[in-house]
């Protein structure tokens, strides 16, 4: 899961968030100097690291690449605006690869923002004690970097000394971590190691703004602290999962660490085109930039899509 | 770690209140399970670093088991002439001026989003979030064909400038902008004849400090998190990150360089990390819940 940046619980920024004195009038008309100096150097930046990229690999995509039979003349390039395309969509490998991360997302987002909600309300309610310490536990593995997650937990999978299978030993029980079935879970759990308490934080904040006054209420109308969890506190942290989960789904989107590291010692249960990106990678170790560039855009789409639908259909009595 | 710095100071603290033996026993063996989850693999981790060089493999992984901790640093540091603190050194470089210049930036970008009004704002914001939302890595193909076209392939700044670019750090300086600096100081400086930028720097960048800090320590991580880019535009190992550097190592199967260094490297490479995290607590714990404030 790669969200990222930080904890921030709206959807949409504050249109102009109501200041203390409830004055609105914090803008003025600015000079073109003011604007330049604030705004241009991150703008060239953005234009020239963001959009400059954006447009050269949709062009690149339209365009394809043909190799004289003995490839001594140098390959020429040819204007075929749907060929990458349809040959994304007739390679197998890369449709197989869409497909497992979706079925990755659809697996581990929730399992992972169940978790994290969770944990989350655990470390709210009144009974949690040692609180800093369990949030700052379930926080560090976001300090570990994915490919250094990834080389810990492959450690850890590893057959010759998994100390989990280790420890199994005595139950009779073995993990085969990188069997062909298990290995995308065993990948999956990285993902969850690495971005459950991430995701608590967020959602823990969210708790945190919710007014005493109101939790004790409840208590005094006799709620339990089951009851005060489903109808209270989850309601308001909503957003909060809306825009989790949105980031998960464009982390699952960018799965790629986990498996890149893993891949030496899967025995082969993890393909060179074990996700998209893997695949487009792939292409272009080929030479086949413009195909890595269609499959990139068909990936870019697809998530695209994803997110809005899942804006629009949780915005449905979104009372925020 | 106490209560202080975050609003549930304000809840009834009374442990006793309200809660049932079972209820704070269910409730911690809950958490206690979690964190054995999240912290194992780290604690597995230090243990094998201390191990004498060789056994990280061998026995249940879970207990001491000798100790040689300063030998296995050696060793590191013997293998291929010292090149482990090399990568250390580039990571901290990269990530250190990589988050600064793009806290400032971000920092820049979001007072002016917050405090003027112009024409384009709107467009530039949708722009700035509509950017969140692809996929970073997708970026990293194209750019990588883009500077090999432009001969920046093996120079320090193919992998700088990607990094200091951060939407997402514009939208939350934006909002901790409108959040943290009153419109009645920016006024007050105005009568007082300050310039623009002046106003800025003396007095909106103190005021979200403790929130550029939380917009550092984000972008740190996702700068040394990103291992594609500089892993396809440094080809030079002397240049490479950590990250790729014990990738590179590990892909070698202990054939090249033994398995051991591996993971005695690995645990090193993130111990900056979570020092980082440890003592900025107060920092990121306040700017994550200032977000998260409706």
């Amino acid at each position: 899961m790669r969200p990222t940046g930080t904890a921030e619980q709206t959807a949409a920024a504050p249109k102009h968030a109501v200041l203390p004195g409830g004055r609105r009038g914090r803008e003025t008309a600015l000079g073109r100097r003011t604007l330049l100096l604030f705004g241009g150097p991150f703008a060239v930046l953005f234009a020239a690291m963001y959009i400059a990229p954006l447009l050269y690999a949709t062009v690149s995509s339209l365009f394809v690449v043909k190799r004289s039979g003995l490839g001594l003349a140098p390959p020429t390039r040819r204007f075929e605006p749907l060929h990458n395309f349809a040959q994304a969509f007739g390679d197998h490998d890369f449709l197989a690869g869409l497909a497992r991360v979706g079925l990755f997302a659809v697996v581990q987002v929730p399992l992972m923002l169940g978790l994290a909600l969770g944990l989350a309300l655990l470390l709210d309610s009144r009974s949690a004690r040692a609180k800093g310490f369990f949030r700052l536990g379930a926080f560090l593995p976001y300090a570990i970097p994915g490919v250094s997650a990834a080389l810990v937990w492959s450690f850890m999978y590893s057959s010759e000394s998994s100390p989990i299978n280790h420890l199994l030993e005595p139950l009779g029980v073995h993990i085969p971590f990188f069997a062909n079935g298990a290995v995308l879970w065993s990948v999956a759990n990285i993902v969850t190691w690495s971005w459950t308490g991430y995701n608590m934080i967020i959602i823990y904040s969210a708790l945190q703004t919710i007014p005493a006054e109101v939790l004790e209420a409840a208590k005094m109308d006799g709620a339990s602290a089951l009851r005060i969890a489903w109808n209270i506190k989850i309601p308001a942290v909503r957003s909060s999962l809306v825009l989790t989960t949105v980031f998960s789904i464009i982390g699952s989107a960018q799965l790629f660490n986990e498996p890149a590291v893993l891949q030496p010692i899967s025995s082969g249960a993890i393909s060179s085109t074990f996700t998209p990106i893997m695949s487009a990678q792939a292409a272009v170790a080929a030479g086949n930039y413009p195909y890595a560039a269609a499959q990139s855009v068909v990936l870019a789409v697809a998530v695209g899509v994803l997110s809005f639908v899942f804006f629009k259909l949780t915005s449905r009595g979104e009372n925020a | 770690m106490s209560a202080t710095d975050i609003p549930d100071a304000s809840r009834p603290r009374g442990a006793k209140r309200g809660t049932t033996m079972a209820s704070r026993g269910l409730t911690l063996s809950l958490l206690l399970v979690s964190s054995v989850y999240f912290l194992f693999p780290l604690w597995w981790l230090l243990v094998s670093v201390t191990k004498p060089f060789g056994r990280q493999f061998s026995g249940n992984g879970l207990w001491f088991d000798g100790f040689d901790l300063f030998g296995n640093i050696g060793r590191l540091t013997a293998q291929n002439d010292g090149i482990f603190w090399r990568w250390m050194l580039n990571s901290v470089l990269y990530c250190g001026i990589g988050a600064l210049v793009g806290t400032l930036l971000s920092a820049m970008a979001g007072h002016l989003l917050a405090t003027y009004r112009f024409r384009g704002r709107n467009v530039l914001f949708g722009v700035v979030l509509a950017a969140v939302l692809i996929p970073k890595i997708l970026f990293t193909l194209p750019l990588y064909l883009m500077f090999s076209g432009i001969g920046l392939i093996d120079n320090p700044l193919a992998v700088l400038l990607p990094s200091v670019v951060s939407p997402f750090g514009v939208y939350l300086a934006r909002v901790f902008a409108t959040q943290s600096v009153p419109d009645e100081v920016i006024e007050a400086g105005r009568l007082d004849g300050a310039s623009e930028f002046r106003i800025f720097r003396t007095v909106a960048l103190p005021m979200m400090l403790p929130a550029l800090v939380t917009i550092f320590l984000f972008q740190f991580v996702d700068i040394w998190n990103n291992y594609l880019l500089p892993a396809m535009v440094l080809s030079d190992d002397r240049l490479q990150p950590v990250t790729v550097g014990l990738v590179g190592w590990n892909a070698s199967h202990g054939v090249a360089v033994p398995a051991p260094l591996v993971v005695i490297g690995s645990l090193i490479s993130v111990i900056p990390l979570i020092i980082a995290f440890v003592s900025l607590q107060r920092f990121w714990r306040a700017g994550m819940t200032a977000g998260a404030v409706k």
